[in-house]
């Protein structure tokens, strides 16, 4: 065995991909090989460290100093100076809310509020290598279930853990994986749901990146529990580095003996294929993400029957979001208990937000379900910049509700926002300051909703449209009363008459913002013109 | 094909790399590495340093540089900071008395006195 006396960990997460991550990385092995430190000192890549605005983010440990925005023309002084002669290289830490600069994890007020059972090996392991991930304890909970649990003992305990559905929806994992356990079938399958076509979501995208051996692990657990022999993940098309990364990890999990024909030696037999989307945003709705695996168009299906009990290929599957399979692994590991106590009692367990739009720290956040959005604004995300003030936020992505300033105290929770009259949805949480218009916001969405629909029903396929063309009246300034009751009819026909999910929320938002913000829709058909300037 | 206890013995193993990222309170030596530390051979005692820890399978003590104290005479200087302890200072430390200093103080607990320039009390 080497032992290195220094790791390098260099982000290539796709947002500091962005920032040209992998330029910094090859510069930097390039270097520390020039300067003889070839031998000491490990370079690698890892998964995401969460704040990607700050990006590329590199990390030297033993100090566990984390250096910000890392150019090429760093690299030499970080070399010469860190990591030869040992002095940290000040200009490069991340200048912190406070005075301070912030040099290791401990300092981050970014990190101090999150809880990371999720995100626990992003940012921390080579996700390339298999034993790194052993290493944290990957696949133990699936020794465990393998080796110790009956099948309905593994569901028993994620019911009992209360954990619900990640990518939207917020079903009960436990029932879900219930109903499929005992639905009759010769064949049955495991499909992981990695079609996030949300705009301004890519949490699903980071852990895979980040710690693809999870998501294995947690497919592997749900196989032994429901009975199932072959798993797929749909994977969108453009996440080719989630891709390319869990293609590895499955090829090394094959060479490990932990995917193929007897498992750990036992009778269990279990293999995983990769399925990529081709860019539709209805795909990511599960009975139509089981067309476009069949070969289909990728069209949603008549709910009942669901999946559970006709689903691939007409066999009983179970499809699970990429981010509740990562929570499978800590809860057989540790136990219910253990996960009830995180989070609230009606919602256990943390949930990963990507953090976008106006504010100071957009990124990847893990937190506690129940911490209030001014928590998660403020605190985590640094606040509002350039002394603007807070708008608006929306929560659960595009198809997810706006809310105002009024309810910046409401806890983060699934049932928590359906009170509010929102949806956590898939964890997109896009901030808006006070030089955005509300209505512009509206028309933007449904610009996308009009572009997407699938066109399989009428009340998504024309809704949609007559929706956008209502939009840009109001935006227009040539809009009246009449055209917001409209405006209302049909979101309520469409929520009602829709065939699947995108039908039924492209709504929300615009009803959620148009009880929040009737002034501002208001002043845009009395002539007044666009309170916040920016409709033309 | 490997076998749970297969799969054991490989995380045991590969604990080892990993230790480094965790945040413990692990032994410190911090290596002096200034353009006078390394003149005088620091880099050849850090090496040293690290290679008898791999020997004796010591992955949860870290190796640092740190930069010129003032004493450039005595240097190599190497400081040993056990948590809880005082920190122990070595000056002239060669290839040879850094392997002593691995296996008398991290191993054994037992200070290399002939080599001490100064005992910082914790």
């Amino acid at each position: 065995m080497t032992l290195h006396r220094s790791h390098v960990l260099v982000c290539s997460g796709s947002n500091c991909a962005l920032h040209s991550s992998s330029f910094v990385k090859d510069r930097l092995t390039l270097e520390i090989s020039q300067a003889g430190l070839g031998d000491e000192i490990r370079v690698l890549e890892t998964g995401c460290f969460g704040l990607c605005a700050q990006g590329p983010i590199m990390v030297v440990y033993p100090e566990g100093i984390h250096y910000c925005k890392v150019g090429l023309e760093d690299i030499g002084e970080i070399v010469q100076e860190h990591l030869l002669k040992g002095r940290i290289v000040n200009r490069l830490l991340f200048k912190g809310t406070s005075d301070k600069n912030w040099m290791t994890k401990d300092d981050f007020d970014f990190y101090r509020k999150q809880e990371r059972v999720v995100l626990r090996n992003a940012g921390v392991i080579d996700p390339e290598n298999i034993e790194e991930s052993l290493v944290r304890g990957g696949y133990a909970a699936f020794g465990k279930a393998l080796s110790e649990m009956t099948p309905s003992q593994v569901i028993q305990e994620i019911t009992d853990s209360g954990l619900q559905g990640r990518g939207g929806a917020g079903f009960p994992t436990g029932r879900k994986w219930q109903f499929t356990q005992e639905a009759a079938g010769d064949k049955k399958y495991v499909v992981c749901n990695a079609d996030e076509g949300e705009p301004g979501t890519s949490k699903d995208r980071l852990i895979l990146e980040g710690d693809p051996h999870t998501i294995i692990e947690g497919m592997l657990i749900a196989g032994y529990a429901i009975g199932a022999t072959q798993g797929f993940v749909y994977i969108r098309g453009e996440y080719l580095l989630s891709i390319e990364r869990l293609q590895k990890a499955i090829n090394q999990a094959r060479e490990f003996g932990l995917l193929g024909k007897g498992i750990l030696g036992s009778d269990f037999e279990f293999d995983l294929e990769i399925r990529s989307g081709a860019g539709a945003y209805v795909c990511g709705e599960e009975t139509a993400l089981l067309n476009s695996i069949e070969g289909k168009r990728g069209e949603p299906r008549f709910k009942p029957p669901y999946p559970a009990v006709r689903g691939l290929w007409q066999k009983p599957t179970l499809i699970n979001n990429v981010e509740t399979l990562a929570n499978i692994g800590p809860i057989i590991q540790n136990g219910s208990d253990w996960f009830r106590q995180i989070g609230t009692p009606e919602c256990p367990g943390t949930k990963v937000f990507t953090l976008s739009g106006n504010i100071c720290n957009s990124g990847l956040i893990e937190v506690p379900m129940g911490m209030t959005l001014r928590e998660i604004i403020y605190d985590i995300g640094g606040g509002i910049p350039d002394g603007h003030q807070f708008k608006m936020a929306q929560t659960g992505g595009t198809s997810g509700g706006c809310i105002s300033a009024d309810l910046l105290d409401v806890p983060m929770d699934i049932p928590s926002l359906a009170k509010a009259g929102t949806a956590l949805g898939s964890g997109a949480l896009l901030v808006v300051d006070d030089r955005h218009c509300v209505v512009d916001l509206a028309k933007t969405f449904l610009r996308f909703f009009a572009h997407e629909s699938c066109g399989q029903c009428t009340p998504c396929r024309e809704g949609t449209t007559v929706l956008l063309r209502l939009m840009n009246k109001l935006a227009s300034g040539k809009g009246d009363a009449q055209d917001i009751t409209n405006l209302q009819r049909l979101s309520t026909t469409m929520q009602q008459a829709s065939l699947c999910g995108l039908g039924q929320t492209a709504p929300l938002p615009i009803l959620s913002a148009l009880t929040f913000f009737a002034d501002e829709f208001h002043a845009h058909l009395e002539g007044q013109g666009c309170p916040a300037g920016v409709c033309g | 094909m490997k076998s749970l206890d297969e799969l054991k013995a490989i995380r045991e193993r590969a604990q080892q790399a990993l230790k480094m990222r965790e945040s413990g309170d692990g032994v410190v030596v911090q290596v002096a590495m200034g353009t006078c530390g390394i003149a005088a051979g620091a880099r050849g005692v850090m090496m040293a340093l690290l290679d008898e820890l791999v020997l004796r399978k010591r992955s949860d003590v870290f190796v640092t540089q740190t930069g010129c104290a003032g004493l450039c005479e005595k240097e190599p200087i190497v400081t040993v900071k056990v948590p809880g302890k005082s920190d122990v200072v070595y000056g002239g430390v060669t290839d040879q008395k850094a392997r002593d200093i691995v296996g008398s103080h991290i191993i054994n607990g037992q200070i290399v006195s002939d080599y001490v320039l100064n005992i910082k009390e914790a």
